[in-house]
């Protein structure tokens, strides 16, 4: 039979509603995937060789640019990084709830953006948000204001949403007074109703027969859902201190990709991401997020991929219901930061971006000059990981037209929610069947 | 086509972090009421369809920093009727225009394993160097409110209101008090670009310079005031603008010093 003999070429050159540039590449001889390729060619911008011979206090805001779309992310690895090369530790106290209360209007903002605007157009058959508005106006605009939400929070505590101006290494600038803080509420209440209703009707999209099992990578925190800190740990057993990172993961530098490739030693590659954070710490949510999703027919581990948009919308009901409980606790410090004195080490900071675990660390001279800086985005940390759930999902669907394949393929990557910007440290999606 | 069909709008990306056109999208209160207005054409991070060109108004995000991109950026130029660059990137090179100071290869080194897989040009350079620009809107990242006021001044034929100005009148007009003179601390809010809203002295820090130099800045004249040394000053030039020009003769006088 020819269809067996036949080479099939599925691709896209520019992938959509992914953040950065990249592309895919599948090729299929008959009914067998040959070769998978996530392609980022999003050009280099060589972070970590222009932060040498800067100064410590410089990389919250340097960093920032990595990535406009999670530079809390990045700010908030990097101070911590920092803090850990001069032994100090904000680990509990009102700057240390200011950084997460920040860190949560990134999530609520990143993965409203996420959900409505670039993930949910796939399940409803529109080609963006605004086509899908054309239809559901009432739906779009309420994921819109949903992310105005989390984008006033970054506004009020770091000066914008875009790159804040008030992260420094110790702590802020200028910490809010608690009445800038308590007019958010209305506002982030609404957000909280409509990440409930986003859970209730996303559960009920309908979802591709797809189980992956990759080995879940997260941090976890004792004192709740991991966002700004935490002990790196999968469900394979691993469970290190972010200064072990190097012990255990490796980067590789592939070809076809202007992203490193991560993967754990002697296994190989793992998740991370919204999946592996609600496998390994649904237990620590707050108990709407854990009712909303108990409701909505959401168990731990979700190993469908596709079901991520689920997972988001859960940890937009935590984010937005934590940034609650953290304004109404809230009592002004006396000082914004605490006195950070550079000194000759190195350290290491792991947070949990919107999209996955970032790792930073740094070697610093005595004055505090940045000697050696490496930083690993969530996405080329997924990217191994990315391409094998392609390849499964190829292989589960060969029946469809090349169109729907196509279509499918990209739905495959954009479930990760890929940065490709950060990672370039991502993924031209061709579909090769010759 | 003539007829009182929507104008069309392209928004494309070279090499950048996407922050500034996440901005499009941060308009939460009035980006299906601009699709109303405008035919949103091509914009790869929002839509998965396209429409060919020619397209009305282009906005352009990053900087040109391999050949296959200043190639793509004559495209571009030919495919739009107006082309607006937006953030310090697109206007200025951005930061990775740092590396126009420094040793490429060696740069590709520290970040790569194989720097064979890794083609790039030499410097990163402003969309201006490569084709003419009809308007250019600093910040790193842009202010929304300043990108919507450029396309309502498209539609509606005039010149958008986009003040040249320095930080300090923005801040004299927010009534913060003035970080350098009550605290000493060092500020580059004199030679910065409008536009940001003075965020920085009101969170009681000096201006960073990332909207870049206003019309007709004295570096000099800051810089003596500064009490800073030549090395910082270098450093405090070259971040998000250190392309631009005022900037870049700035850190270049005090890395001779």
């Amino acid at each position: 039979m020819s269809e067996t003999s036949r080479t099939r070429t599925i691709r896209t050159d520019y992938l959509a509603r992914v953040e950065g540039e990249g592309a895919m590449f599948v090729k299929l001889d008959g009914r067998e995937v040959s070769e998978v390729k996530l392609r980022l060619y999003e050009p280099p911008r060589f972070f970590e060789a222009f932060l040498r011979g800067r100064s410590f206090a410089e990389v919250p805001d340097i960093t920032a640019r990595i990535c406009g779309i999670c530079p809390v992310a990045y700010q908030i690895s990097s101070a911590r990084a920092m803090e850990d090369a001069c032994g100090v530790r904000i680990d509990d106290g009102p700057i240390r709830d200011l950084r997460r209360l920040l860190y949560c209007g990134e999530w609520i903002e990143s993965h409203s953006l996420h959900v409505y605007m670039l993930h949910a157009p796939d399940f409803l058959g529109y080609s963006s948000a605004i086509e899908m508005a054309r239809d559901h106006r009432e739906i779009v605009e309420q994921g819109l204001q949903m992310k105005k939400a989390g984008n006033a929070l970054m506004t009020v505590i770091g000066g914008r949403e875009v790159h804040p101006i008030n992260v420094r290494v110790g702590g802020f600038y200028r910490v809010p007074a608690p009445a800038e803080l308590r007019v958010l509420v209305d506002a982030l209440e609404r957000a909280r109703e409509t990440a409930v209703a986003t859970v209730r009707w996303t559960s009920m999209l309908e979802f591709p027969d797809v189980e992956i099992e990759p080995e879940h990578v997260a941090l976890v925190d004792p004192d709740g859902y991991p966002i700004d800190r935490g002990r790196i740990v999968s469900d394979h057993g691993l469970d290190i201190e972010p200064a072990e990172f190097d012990e255990h993961i490796v980067e590789e530098h592939v070809e076809h990709s202007t992203a490193l490739h991560a993967r754990l030693r002697r296994r190989g590659s793992y998740l991370t991401g919204p999946l592996a954070r609600y496998s390994l710490a649904s237990a620590a949510m707050r108990a709407l997020a854990r009712e909303t999703a108990r409701e909505a027919g959401l168990s731990a581990p979700c190993r469908n991929p596709f079901q991520s948009i689920v997972v988001r919308a859960v940890e937009l009901v935590q984010a937005t219901d934590e940034a609650l409980a953290l304004i109404d606790a809230y009592e002004q410090p006396d000082a914004a930061a605490v006195e950070v004195e550079p000194r000759r080490a190195v350290g290491h900071g792991a947070t949990e971006a919107p999209r996955g675990m970032l790792y930073h660390r740094y070697e610093i001279d005595e004055d505090g000059t940045i000697l050696d800086a490496r930083i690993v985005p969530p996405t080329s940390q997924n990217q191994r990981a990315i391409e094998e759930d392609l390849r499964a999902v190829v292989q589960s669907s060969l029946d469809l037209s090349d169109e729907e394949l196509t279509l499918r393929c990209e739905q495959a990557i954009r479930n990760h929610d890929p940065c490709i910007s950060c990672s370039t440290h991502f993924l031209d999606l061709t579909v090769d069947r010759g | 086509m003539d007829a009182p069909g929507k104008r069309t709008l392209a928004v494309w990306k070279f090499a950048s972090c996407d922050g500034c056109q996440l901005s499009v999208l941060d308009l939460e209160d009035e980006l299906l009421s601009l699709a109303d207005h405008l035919e949103i054409a091509y914009f790869i991070e929002a839509s998965s369809a396209t429409v060919e060109g020619p397209y009305d108004v282009s906005l352009v995000e990053g900087s040109i920093t391999t050949l296959h991109d200043a190639e793509r950026i004559r495209a571009v130029r030919e495919s739009s009727g107006t082309l607006i660059t937006i953030g310090a990137c697109a206007t200025a090179g951005g930061i990775q225009a740092l590396r126009n100071f420094a040793d490429v290869e060696e740069f590709s080194r520290v970040v790569y394993a194989s720097p064979d897989y890794i083609s790039t040009l030499t410097t990163s350079t402003p969309i201006s160097a490569h084709v003419n620009v009809d308007f250019e809107l600093n910040g790193c990242p842009i202010n929304k409110r300043q990108l919507l006021e450029v396309i309502s001044a498209h539609l509606n034929h005039r010149r958008p209101r986009v003040r040249a100005h320095s930080v300090c009148v923005e801040c004299k007009r927010r009534g913060t008090v003035c970080v350098m003179v009550a605290q000493g601390t060092a500020c580059l809010g004199p030679v910065t670009h409008a536009g940001c809203g003075a965020i920085c002295p009101a969170y009681d820090r000096g201006c960073y310079g990332c909207y870049g130099p206003k019309e007709t800045p004295n570096t000099a004249s800051l810089d003596a005031w500064s009490g800073l040394e030549d090395q910082d000053l270098v450093r405090k030039y070259r971040t998000f603008n250190a392309g631009a020009e005022a900037f870049k003769r700035a850190s270049e006088a005090h890395e001779r010093n």
